[in-house]
């Protein structure tokens, strides 16, 4: 029989039957097996990482550009818990991916083996679901619901954990044409009803906003959304998570809601009557503090998660469901009121939000000591660089300002850690998405803290020809909490400090062009406001290297608006003692 | 806050128990009791899991616990639509005096003694856990040398089955 192989054919085999054409990872002892028929693969490319955290970041950033489950490879012990990281982060985030890790082989689980981790057990909370296989032939059938899990109802990483004796066992090879998961169906269908009743209350509705989450990103949804949208006049507020998914040029986008959001947005949920979550979980960052957020707003919650609806804020209408299904179907019933009469009224609405946008648009001051303008530097990044680009933003004040200052005008454009907040995800996950969708052009923005965490990956850039831009906004601090330390702790700047911008000898530590030199990258530097467009069109005119740019930044910007930690939203700062004027009687 | 009993029925695969006990763990509850068994179907197992807690975070635990992909189905045993029950094993001090009275006790709880030597009897009773904590009660004054309970186990009054639809199979469309 030609269809008798071993394990780790048989999971090579497997990965080709799921679709998979890219797996990023490192090799190792109880992995090895599987990378024998890697190596004959034809379908499947494998791209040799420098750290698992970066392989299981760059399968993110893969399944961003492609809405497939990014595929990760490590070996047991030491490989398998770098990968905790990267699926923490795509478990907050619900990112589809699928990590595969070697285990030690099954007489030796359990015995404190050499590498042995008990991968599945560490992984447990922060995994959508995951196996742990030991028998050759539960491989085929494993792969196939590893990748259904992870890629249907709402998406997560799913860990397959396969024991090395499994990996070199033989057995026949048989791909399942259904699954059995009786405990596994993601309602996708949303009730009539509970659509009907949301069409009812936003056409009643004085002060209605439309809160777009991430969710409404993974259902591919943002033409449903643009539609609703447009049909019922309602603003618009999208989140971190759904940066793009809503045109910011669009007259009807408030922007971004939030701890960093703008003031429009932020007093739009605030002042609301009816807020329309889609895909959205109220996360902590957007209602800042909970018991006095949005007091007065009724609250229509779509989610195919159920969990996620009257988790945080009760609903007075929940819709579990897929968002694309949701919205097309809210479409109908909206439509179906409008042409009997019903529609809301929104003008003193849009006159109050309006009011708002004009008074306290985003911006900020450029620094007086001549020194670069960490904001400047990203607007015109996306400004030349234009909507289409990729974004790939790390953690901490780049990633507010890479959110506030580039107009995004298609979904999947703006890439970053939201609920995790990994610092070193931009780098890796750059790399993934530029494999995913090569000729989209892609840059990372990252800070010099994050930078450093994980830019070890420029060497796979390099050697992989994976041709991203990095933008490392390079203020030489932790800037995030550096701000923090300025606000909050009397500007005692303890341990933020990271030397990457020059000393007075100018000295540099390390000095990030020589660094991407070293690297087989471009290195170049930026540090005066009127260098900024010809750097960024210097590097954009070299298509057959990675680039990494220096843009030495002041140290004291702080991003702004802001909500405290802990306080209500009602508190927002537009600048530093600078609390906005809500325009209402009360 | 006030006790909460809930029937999960789960695929028995390795670690099911483990993904539903730190589930609770980690959303910050305390179970009170936790029992596992075989049911009528090969491969399914049923927990039944006693809680205290107030409705709304029962609600959130609830769903987290749902989304376990080897979790098929909750089903909260109402006190008043369920049958409960628990099983006890003591082993109280006797002496020649006493041991007629703790005999005694055991009867009017209908429970029984299983096992006797010079200064002990093992009791084993069955019962309501409110009904076993009388018993308990009134063996205390004689002295309960050790004490092992199962836990409670629950099964909904009348006709109908948690585990009737349950194990449909899932159609893929890929």
């Amino acid at each position: 029989m030609t269809d008798q192989m071993t394990g780790a054919q048989s999971l090579i085999r497997s990965l080709e039957h799921a679709g998979v054409d890219v797996v990023f990872g490192i090799p190792g002892g109880a992995i090895l097996p599987a990378y024998d028929p890697l190596y004959d693969s034809r379908r499947v490319r494998h791209i040799l990482m420098r750290h698992e955290q970066g392989a299981g970041h760059a399968a993110e950033g893969y399944a961003y550009a492609t809405g497939k489950p990014g595929v990760c490879m490590a070996t047991s012990g030491p490989g398998a818990t770098n990968l905790v990281t990267p699926i923490a982060d795509a478990h907050m985030d619900s990112v589809p991916m699928v990590a595969i890790t070697g285990q030690v082989a099954t007489p030796s689980i359990g015995t404190d083996a050499f590498q042995e981790a008990d991968i599945s057990g560490i992984t447990m909370p922060i995994t959508k679901h995951n196996f742990l296989v030991k028998r050759v032939e539960d491989i085929p059938r494993t792969i196939a619901e590893a990748f259904h899990i992870a890629s249907t109802g709402r998406p997560g990483p799913v860990l397959v954990d396969i024991a090395k004796d499994a990996l070199q066992n033989e057995a026949p090879f048989a791909w399942p044409n259904r699954l059995d998961l009786p405990g596994y169906r993601p309602v996708t269908k949303p009730h009539g009803k509970q659509v009907r009743e949301a069409a009812r209350m936003i056409a009643e509705a004085r002060r209605p906003v439309l809160y777009v989450g991430g969710g409404v990103l993974r259902a591919g949804a943002h033409q449903e959304l643009r539609v609703l949208a447009e049909l019922t006049g309602v603003p618009v507020v999208s989140t971190l998570m759904a940066r793009g998914v809503f045109p910011d040029t669009h007259p009807q986008s408030l922007g971004m809601p939030g701890m960093h959001g703008t003031v429009a947005a932020v007093g739009a949920l605030q002042k609301a009557d009816l807020i329309v979550a889609l895909g959205a979980r109220f996360d902590d960052r957007v209602t800042g503090r909970l018991d006095t957020f949005a007091p007065d707003a009724k609250i229509v919650h779509a989610d195919i998660d159920p969990a996620e609806i009257s988790k945080n804020r009760q609903a007075d209408v929940p819709i579990v469901g897929d968002c694309r299904e949701v919205l097309a179907d809210l479409v109908v019933a909206v439509r179906k009121d409008q042409s009997e009469g019903r529609q809301g009224d929104y003008a003193a609405w849009w006159a109050q939000l309006d009011r708002l946008r004009t008074v306290y648009p985003l911006g900020y001051d450029a620094p007086d000591d001549g020194s670069l303008a960490p904001q400047h530097v990203i607007q015109r990044l996306g400004e030349i660089v234009g909507p289409e680009a990729a974004y790939v933003a790390g953690v901490g004040q780049h990633q507010m300002w890479a959110a506030q200052f580039v107009s995004y005008d298609n979904p999947g454009t703006f890439i970053n850690s939201g609920g995790l907040g990994t610092m070193g995800f931009s780098v890796p996950a750059a790399l993934g998405a530029k494999v995913g969708a090569p000729d989209r052009t892609t840059w990372a923005v990252d800070g010099d803290g994050c930078f450093q965490m994980t830019n070890q990956e420029l060497a796979t850039c390099a050697v992989e020809n994976i041709p991203i831009k990095v933008a490392v906004v390079n203020n030489g601090n932790l800037g995030m909490v550096r701000q923090w330390q300025t606000l909050f702790y009397e500007g005692r700047y303890s341990n933020t400090e990271l030397r990457t911008a020059p000393d007075a000898e100018k000295v540099r530590i390390p000095d990030f062009v020589r660094l991407a030199e070293a690297y087989g990258c471009v290195g170049l530097r930026c540090e005066r406001a009127e260098d900024v467009d010809a750097t960024i069109e210097k590097a954009m005119a070299i298509d057959d290297a990675p680039v990494v740019v220096d843009f030495t930044v002041n140290a004291d910007a702080m991003v702004w608006p802001m909500v405290g930690p802990g306080i209500s939203n009602d508190n927002i700062q537009y600048a530093r003692d600078m609390a906005p004027d809500w325009g209402d009687d009360d | 806050m006030t006790q909460h009993t809930l029937a999960v029925l789960v695929e028995d695969t390795p670690g099911i128990l483990t993904r539903a006990s730190a589930l609770f763990s980690r959303r910050g509850f305390n179970i009170h009791s936790l029992s596992v068994s075989t049911t009528e179907y090969e491969g399914l197992s049923r927990m039944t899991i006693v809680v205290n807690c107030d409705r709304h975070p029962l609600e959130q635990v609830t769903k987290q616990l749902n989304k376990l992909v080897n979790v098929i189905k909750i089903v909260e045993m109402d006190n008043d639509a369920s049958v409960r029950r628990e099983l006890l094993l003591a082993k109280v001090k006797t002496d020649a005096a006493s041991r007629p009275h703790v005999i005694q006790t055991a009867e009017l709880f209908r429970a029984n003694i299983v096992d006797v030597s010079a200064d002990v009897v093992v009791i084993e009773a069955t019962g309501k856990p409110e009904k076993l904590d009388a018993l308990i009660r009134n063996l205390e004054p004689y002295g309960i040398k050790e004490l092992v309970k199962s836990g409670t186990v629950a099964l909904g009054r009348g006709p109908r089955s948690i585990t009737d639809r349950s194990l449909r199979p899932v159609e893929r469309s890929a």
